[in-house]
C-alpha cells in the first residue's frame, strides 16, 4: 500500500533518475528549504514548526537565545539530528533527510562549528590539502598525490583567509582567530555551496572580527557561496548582515533587515530586552 | 609511487642503514670471528636478537595504529599469536612421521588426544605457500570482522582498549582448551625444519634472525610509505578530531579499518617470525599482559614515531632477559619503574630524547618545510 502511494506521489524523484552527486538545482531560487520541521530530545520540543529559506548567493544571519534551537537546526541540515517531522531540501533536488553525514557534505554543504577544529598536528597547508574536494575513499587517498591544480587551489584559498605566510606552521600553533580562519579556509576549500558558520566571532580581538566580517561578506554572493551565520554578537552581526532570521523555542520568531527585527517588540521581548537586562 | 616515497625521507634512510648495518656486524660476527673471541656473538645471541627483532616488528605495528590512528589496541598480541599458530601449524605438518608417535598426518598431540583424522582447518598447512599466506590471512580476518563491528558502532578510546582486551582474552581461552586442535595448554612445539633447512642449525638461526631483520626493514618502510601518505594524514586527523574528519567526507570507520588491518598483518608476520625461533608457541603469546606490554615498548620509545617502537622494544626486552637473568622477581618493578621514569621525564618517550639534541633540532627545523612540500607533492 505504501508503494503504491509512493507510486503514485508525483513530486517524488526516483533514486534512480537522479545521478549521483548530480549539481544542486538552485533555478527556483532557493538553495536551502526547511518546512515544518519538528525535533524532540525527551519530550522537549527542541525544534518547533520551523519554515526557513535560504536563497542562492545569499549572507543570512540566525540570532536566538540560548536554547533557541539554533545548533540544532545546523546538526538537521548537516544530517547530525533526524527531525521526527518535516523537509529538508537542498536546492529542489536533493532531500537531505534521506542522506548520511558524508553525503551531505559531499553535495556541498560545509559546516563551521563553534569551537574552532582543526587538525592541530599537522601544517596549515596539510589541513586545507585534506578538506580539499577529492575522491575521498581509502586507496585512492593512499595514492593520492597533490596536482598542480590542487596545489594552485590551496594557495587561493591561503591567500583569502590570510594565512599565505603561515602555510607551513602547524595549526596547533595558530592563534584562535587564525584557527577560526583556517578552519572556513577548509570549508572553502570543498568548494561548499552552503557555508553554516556557528559563532565565528567568539572569543576574538576587535581586529580579528573585522577581518571575519570582511572574510564572510568576500564569500557571499550569486555563483559562490550562500551563508548561513548563527552569531550571538550584536555588534557583529549588524556590521555583516543583509537578513536576519530570529528563532526562539524552535520557530522562526521575526525575519527581516536588522533594523526591522530589532525595532519588532516581540524580538525585543524575548530576545533583545533580556540582554539588555542581562547586561 | 607511494611506496618509495620513505626513502626520500632522512629519518628512514638513517633507520634502514643502522638496521642493515647492525644485520651485517652481527653476522660477521657470529660467522668470521672465532668462538671464544670476546666479540665473538654466538648463536644463541643471534636467535635471541631474531626475537627482539620480532618483537620490534610488532611494536612498529602497535604504533602504527596507536601513534598515528589513535586506537590503543591492548589486544595486538592476538594478532601476533595468531600469525605464530599459523606458521606454528606448518612447522607442525613438517615434522611428518619423524614425531614420537610416529603418525605421517597426525601431529603428536592429536594421536594423544586419540584423533582419527586432521581437523578441516589443519588441511592445506603442509604447503608453505598456504601456511604463510595464512600468516598474512587469519590475524587480516580476524581485524577485519573485529574492526569492522567496532569501527562501524563508533567504539573508540577506552572501550575499544577494553574490547580488544577481552578478544585476546578469549582467544587464550579457547586456545587453551584441548578440543580447538591447537595443542591446548602445551601449544604446538617440537619444530624440526622450516622449508627444508634444519631449525637446530646454526646457519637457519642466523638466515631467520636476518629474515626477521629484513621483515622489519620491510614492515618499517610500509608503515612509513602509509604514514607519509595522505591517507596518514587522514589517521592523524581521525586520531585528533574524528567528527571533523567526516565532516570533511572521510569515511572514517573505513581508514580505521584498513590501517588496523594492515597493522594485524604486519603483527601476524611478527608472530610467525617469533615462533620459529623460540621453537615453541602457546597460547601464553594471547595473554592480555603481553598485549599492554607491547604497548608498554611503545610508549617508552616514543608514540607516533615508528623507529621509537622499535628501539623501545629492543630496550625493554634487552632490559627483561638482563633483569629476569639476574632478579626475576624485581623485573616487573623496574619495567613499571622505567614506565613512570620515561612518563614523567620523557613524555615523548627515547626518541623525543633523540630530537632534543641541539644540533639534530637546528637541521630538523631547517628541512621541515622542503620536506612538508616534498610528502605532499
Amino acid at each position: 500500500m505504501n508503494i503504491l502511494k509512493s507510486l503514485a506521489n508525483r513530486e517524488r524523484v526516483f533514486d534512480f533518475l537522479v545521478p549521483a552527486h548530480s549539481p544542486v538545482d538552485v533555478r527556483h531560487g532557493p538553495i536551502l528549504y526547511l518546512e515544518d520541521v519538528n525535533v524532540s530530545f525527551d519530550g522537549f520540543k527542541a525544534i518547533n514548526d520551523l519554515n526557513l529559506t535560504i536563497d542562492d548567493g545569499e549572507l543570512r544571519c540566525i540570532i536566538g537565545p540560548n536554547g533557541a534551537g539554533k545548533t540544532t537546526m545546523m546538526d538537521i541540515i548537516t544530517g547530525k539530528t533526524r527531525p521526527g517531522i518535516g523537509s529538508v531540501w537542498f536546492g529542489s533536488r536533493h532531500d537531505l533527510l534521506t542522506l548520511n553525514e558524508p553525503e551531505i557534505a559531499s553535495l556541498g554543504i560545509g559546516r563551521k562549528f563553534q569551537k574552532p577544529t582543526v587538525f592541530e598536528a599537522l601544517t596549515v597547508f596539510e589541513n586545507l590539502e585534506l578538506a580539499m574536494a577529492a575522491d575521498k575513499r581509502v586507496l585512492p587517498t593512499l595514492i593520492a598525490r597533490l596536482t598542480g591544480e590542487g596545489r594552485d587551489r590551496i594557495e587561493e584559498v591561503l591567500a583569502t583567509i590570510g594565512l599565505v605566510e603561515l602555510r607551513y606552521a602547524t595549526a596547533g600553533t595558530l592563534s584562535h582567530g587564525q584557527k577560526q580562519w583556517l578552519e572556513i579556509g577548509m570549508l572553502l576549500m570543498q568548494r561548499p555551496r552552503l557555508l553554516l558558520v556557528d559563532e565565528p566571532v567568539a572569543g576574538m580581538t576587535e581586529q580579528e572580527m573585522e577581518r571575519t566580517a570582511e572574510l564572510l561578506t568576500g564569500l557571499a554572493g550569486k555563483g559562490k557561496q550562500s551563508v548561513v551565520v548563527v552569531e550571538h554578537d550584536m555588534g557583529f552581526v549588524r556590521s555583516i548582515a543583509r537578513t536576519v532570521t530570529v528563532l526562539h523555542q524552535g520557530s522562526v520568531l521575526a525575519e527581516g533587515s536588522m533594523d526591522t527585527v530589532s525595532n519588532d517588540p516581540k524580538v525585543i521581548e524575548v530576545y533583545l530586552g533580556a540582554e539588555e537586562e542581562a547586561a | 609511487m607511494w611506496l618509495t616515497r620513505p626513502f626520500s625521507e632522512r629519518s628512514t634512510r638513517l633507520f634502514l642503514s643502522v638496521l642493515l648495518a647492525a644485520l651485517a656486524l652481527v653476522t660477521l660476527l657470529n660467522l668470521a670471528v672465532p668462538a671464544g673471541h670476546p666479540l665473538h656473538v654466538s648463536t644463541y645471541a643471534v636467535t635471541l636478537l631474531g626475537k627482539y627483532l620480532s618483537y620490534a616488528l610488532l611494536a612498529v605495528a602497535v604504533d602504527l595504529v596507536w601513534g598515528y590512528l589513535g586506537i590503543l589496541s591492548l589486544g595486538h598480541g592476538a594478532f601476533f599469536a595468531l600469525g605464530g599458530y599459523a606458521m606454528g601449524m606448518y612447522l607442525m605438518r613438517q615434522i611428518g612421521d619423524r614425531g614420537t608417535y610416529g603418525d605421517p598426518v597426525l601431529p603428536d598431540f592429536m594421536v594423544f588426544l586419540d584423533w582419527d583424522s586432521l581437523p578441516w582447518y589443519w588441511l592445506g598447512f603442509d604447503m608453505p605457500g598456504f601456511a604463510f599466506l595464512m600468516v598474512l590471512l587469519a590475524p587480516g580476518l580476524l581485524a577485519l570482522v573485529f574492526g569492522f563491528l567496532a569501527f562501524r558502532s563508533r567504539v573508540t578510546g577506552v572501550y575499544l582498549s577494553i574490547i580488544t582486551q577481552a578478544m585476546t582474552f578469549a582467544l587464550m581461552l579457547a586456545f587453551f582448551r584441548n578440543e580447538m586442535g591447537f595443542g591446548g595448554n602445551n601449544g604446538l612445539t617440537d619444530f624440526r625444519e622450516l622449508l627444508g633447512f634444519d631449525l637446530r642449525s646454526d646457519g637457519t638461526r642466523l638466515g631467520l634472525f636476518l629474515a626477521t631483520g629484513i621483515a622489519l626493514a620491510l614492515g618499517y618502510v610500509l608503515c612509513r610509505a602509509i604514514v607519509a601518505s595522505k591517507l596518514g594524514r587522514v589517521s592523524v586527523a581521525c586520531r585528533d578530531a574524528e567528527a571533523r574528519t567526516r565532516f570533511l567526507g572521510y569515511r572514517v570507520e573505513r581508514f580505521q579499518l584498513f590501517v588496523f588491518v594492515v597493522s594485524a598483518m604486519l603483527a601476524g608476520v611478527a608472530g610467525a617470525l617469533y615462533v620459529p625461533q623460540v621453537g615453541i608457541i602457546n597460547p601464553g603469546e594471547f595473554s592480555p599482559i603481553f598485549s599492554i606490554e607491547v604497548v608498554l615498548w611503545v610508549a617508552l620509545g616514543g608514540r607516533a614515531t615508528l623507529y621509537g617502537a622499535v628501539i623501545g622494544a629492543l630496550l625493554v626486552n634487552y632490559a627483561k632477559t638482563v633483569f629476569t637473568g639476574v632478579m626475576p622477581d624485581a623485573w616487573l618493578f623496574a619495567l613499571g619503574g622505567m614506565f613512570v621514569l620515561v612518563t614523567v621525564f620523557l613524555p615523548r618517550g627515547i626518541a623525543g630524547l633523540l630530537s632534543l639534541r641541539p644540533w639534530r633540532r637546528a637541521s630538523h627545523t631547517a628541512t621541515t618545510q622542503p620536506t612538508t612540500g616534498e610528502s605532499t607533492a
